[in-house]
């Protein structure tokens, strides 16, 4: 266990001079593969468990196989113009991953007694995870023109998304006073994929790129606490890494464009005409 | 509060100042290709499928599971592979970088 949670440290010094290197043009892409390294420490390190049993390990090699031909082949044959939905999607993929690892854990811990902690670490990121994961699903469509790049809106859009976000935290606010609640966590499942497809609707294809980032930064939250859920440092420095930095760069972008954030992610929220394209209207 | 808990507390909370600290100075031009890697290492979450699915118990953990895995192995392999498409025209170079030749 010594030897994984060192593992796990040097996973981190390579993910923080990974996004360190990022920064700089000159040293990005060595920041790339130095982030890279790092991430395959920390999982062959995953792979050294007491007693592990074959078929569960020929089912995770089966996984990764699958996973790693998936990832690699479309992220090398999409056109470098269809760049921005293919990290959608695999920010997307990433979040569902969060949130079936903590519905795992829940499964898991409802046998014994859960602790208060253990459950608003799951059920935290259950929800983020689920909302990310729909949300990077319209990201996805609409940037592959599957769907209107314009923003969709309809009477009473706040007041639906105000009831689905209260909605979230009456079941939260269930789930952790009684415990152990399987449909609950499922109803809180679904209000929140719910949630994440209602919240990105609104939003105008140009600006999906600073809507993906802040998706990619509510992901990094959800393996944060998914970390928190089953007790793993390496998921609670890489989410939260990812969960501060893509909360900082939401912020660059859209000061790059000359709008504040609310501005992007509201605008046509209320009001049903909204500047799609080169929009720098200022607020 | 438990010893360990506090111990990922003090993760969480110093894990949180240097992501904050470490991209303050990105320049615009690699904004994308920062979210693009940042999202690779989420993926980081590949570590806790996997261990989810090593206790699992069952054939709705197991599966649970193995869909976990799956999905995470797509977030770090092609976030990974796709930030490096993107960083091609970041080659190291005395000059300053901008797109147009991807050649050097």
């Amino acid at each position: 266990q010594q030897g994984v949670d060192l593992a796990y440290l040097v996973a981190a010094i390579g993910f923080i001079l990974g996004l360190k290197q990022l920064s700089s043009p000159r040293s990005a892409r060595k920041g790339n593969s130095t982030a890279a390294v790092g991430m395959a420490i920390a999982l062959v390190a995953s792979l050294f468990v007491l007693h592990p049993s074959t078929t569960k390990v020929v089912l995770i090699l089966i996984a990764v196989a699958i996973g790693t031909v998936v990832g690699a082949v479309s992220a090398r044959k999409v056109a470098m113009t269809a760049i921005p939905q293919m990290v959608a999607a695999f920010n997307g993929v990433g979040g569902a991953a969060a949130a079936l690892v903590s519905i795992d854990e829940y499964m898991h811990v409802t046998i014994g007694a859960p602790g208060t902690v253990s459950i608003l670490a799951v059920v935290f990121s259950v929800v983020v995870g689920s909302v990310s994961f729909a949300g990077s699903i319209i990201a996805f469509l609409k940037l592959q023109e599957l769907m209107s790049g314009t923003p969709i809106t309809y009477p009473g859009q706040r007041v639906v998304n105000g009831i689905l976000v209260l909605g979230i935290l009456a079941l939260v606010v269930y789930l952790v006073a009684i415990g152990a609640s399987v449909l609950a966590l499922g109803v809180l499942l679904v209000i929140s994929l719910v949630l994440g497809l209602a919240f990105v609707l609104p939003i105008g294809g140009a600006d999906m790129p600073v809507v993906i980032s802040m998706l990619n930064a509510f992901t990094g939250v959800a393996v944060a606490a998914s970390g928190f859920a089953i007790g793993n440092t390496g998921l609670i420095v890489g989410g939260t890494l990812v969960g501060a930095s893509g909360t900082l760069l939401t912020k660059m972008m859209s000061d790059s464009m000359g709008r504040s954030l609310g501005n992007v992610l509201f605008a046509a929220v209320g009001k049903p005409v909204a500047g799609v394209g080169e929009s720098h209207d200022g607020s | 509060m438990s010893n360990e808990l506090i111990g990922y507390l003090t993760t969480f909370v110093l894990a949180a100042f240097v992501g904050f600290e470490v991209i303050s100075k990105v320049p615009t031009v690699l904004h994308t290709p920062l979210m693009s890697g940042s999202n690779a290492i989420h993926g980081i979450i590949l570590v806790g499928a996997i261990a989810i699915e090593m206790r699992a118990h069952g054939p709705l953990q197991l599966s649970v599971g193995f869909v976990a895995v799956l999905l995470a192995t797509i977030n770090v392999v092609g976030g990974f592979v796709v930030t490096d498409r993107m960083l091609e025209m970041f080659k190291p170079r005395p000059k300053a970088s901008e797109s147009g030749d991807t050649a050097p």
